[in-house]
């Protein structure tokens, strides 16, 4: 938990000296590039590698009443037997993360009067979900704001966005509710892992990184909007230029905590596609959530099976037909008479 | 060998449109390699260049609660000049042109103060 945190200190500490001491060109066009390129090519390459993998069982995870007899209801999304319930399964547990909604929490009585004696008790646990839901939701409006400093002139959807965001009118530059329950989200997902002993004894550095990443990337973040500024018509200049491929960075005053924030964005990006946040392409992947409950209705066919030999009963008959009949048999056609 | 060769292409495709959207945002949008600005022609503002890009929203803010909510007109600068908290006749006496200041870095980084919800936006030769 510690070591990760420190990494991301490290990196942040990095970006902030190396912009002291004018190597802003190196973390603000180089790496950026780089992570651009890592991060798509990692993740075309981890989809790939995905597509390769055979699944040699169905596997869909069921939620509900499997599709049976007629007077038997089936629960359609939870366990869907056709393509267009798969289809609705997967939209709902991509956008509404319906999966995740099930999430029971194990809760233990020693003396519990039920039975006199010690009981362990799922009860369900909608926080994570809750939580994880509006982590991704201000996730997604925080980058798609971003795109007034990708796009000239701004269009109108994006300051709607703003507007909706912004509509509490607190302060100058006003108060975005997104950066602000992200903030909360990301302390609660992160409080999770560090105060609940179970989670916290099952959760690795590769869990809290990212978790610090985002804090620190949020942070700084905020930071810039609202306390120590990055001038943001040179941010948009400098972001143009790196979208247009002819960087201009010299003659620009950037602060360094923005390259601390770009630096940081770099890192997740590098860091994407190596690690448990390639869930993102990954879910629809998953052979438990995409494939269709029809494991009654149709055969799965283990794609790395060789090629069966079959020996069918008629096939049997003709070779044996002779024999069978010397031996008094019973045959499904009788062999023809001797001539 | 690829399973669901037509799905996982699509997929791809998708993705790598997505991900790259600032760059197509890019490619085919107008570029942005200046504020076009235009300065007033007075020597200086009421603090300095650096504080003033940085800071003017929050100094407005305050002017604001100060004038309307404290009825204090009165601002000391850094340099101890003593300025009156007043949008209209302070700020607007120089920055007459709301077009050629204010809207230049607001219109193009979607940024949309409340400023005009009160006060009228200036028009040049008012």
């Amino acid at each position: 938990m510690l070591e990760s945190l420190i990494v991301v200190l490290l990196i942040g500490a990095i970006a902030w000296i190396g912009s002291a001491i004018g190597l802003t060109a190196v973390f603000g066009i180089v790496l950026p590039y780089v992570a651009v390129c890592v991060f798509v090519v990692g993740l075309v390459r981890r989809m790939i590698y995905w597509a390769k993998s055979p699944v040699p069982f169905a596997i869909p995870t069921t939620g509900g009443q499997e599709h049976s007899l007629d007077f038997i209801k089936q629960d359609k999304f939870d366990c869907p037997n056709t393509k267009w319930g798969v289809f609705v399964r997967m939209v709902l547990e991509v956008l509404l993360f319906r999966s995740l909604f099930r999430n029971t929490r194990a809760i233990s009585f020693e003396n519990d009067p039920v039975n006199n004696g010690p009981r362990v008790v799922y009860y369900s646990s909608k926080w994570l979900w809750f939580f994880a839901l509006l982590f991704h939701y201000c996730f997604f409006l925080v980058f798609l704001r971003h795109f007034r400093f990708f796009m000239e002139p701004v269009p109108a959807c994006i300051s709607f966005v703003e507007a909706v965001d912004g509509v509490l009118q607190i302060g100058s530059p006003r108060f975005f509710l997104t950066g602000g329950i992200l903030l909360v989200a990301i302390l609660f997902l992160l409080a999770r892992r560090i105060f609940d002993q179970r989670l916290r004894y099952i959760s690795l550095i590769n869990d809290y990184f990212p978790l610090w990443l985002l804090l620190g990337i949020v942070i700084s973040g905020l930071y810039l909007r609202y306390f120590d500024k990055a001038e943001i018509a040179q941010v948009k200049i400098f972001i143009m230029g790196l979208t247009h491929f002819s960087p201009v960075i010299s003659n620009l005053d950037l602060n360094g905590i923005f390259i601390v924030h770009l630096t940081l964005v770099s890192t997740l990006l590098i860091y994407f596609p190596f690690s448990k946040l390639v869930h993102m392409p990954g879910v629809f992947f998953s052979p438990t959530r995409n494939l269709p409950t029809n494991t009654r209705e149709v055969r799965h066919i283990n794609p790395w099976n060789p090629p069966s030999q079959f020996f069918t009963y008629p096939e049997y008959e003709d070779r044996y037909r002779e024999a069978m009949a010397e031996a008094g048999l019973p045959l499904e056609k009788q062999p023809k008479p001797a001539e | 060998m690829l399973y669901n060769k037509k799905a996982v292409y699509l997929g791809i495709v998708i993705l790598v449109v997505l991900l790259t959207a600032p760059f197509w945002a890019g490619l085919f949008g107008q570029n942005y390699t200046k504020t076009g600005v235009t300065k007033p022609n007075e020597e200086a503002c009421i603090e300095n260049v650096e504080f003033m890009r940085a800071q003017h929203m929050r100094l407005l803010n305050e002017w604001r609660d100060e004038a309307l909510r404290n009825e204090n007109r009165t601002y000391i600068a850094k340099d101890g000049k003593k300025w009156e908290i007043s949008l209209q006749n302070t700020c607007m006496r120089c920055h007459k042109n709301y077009d050629d200041f204010c809207a230049k870095c607001h219109l193009s980084n979607s940024v949309s103060p409340y400023c005009w919800t009160c006060h009228i936006i200036p028009v040049e030769g008012k």
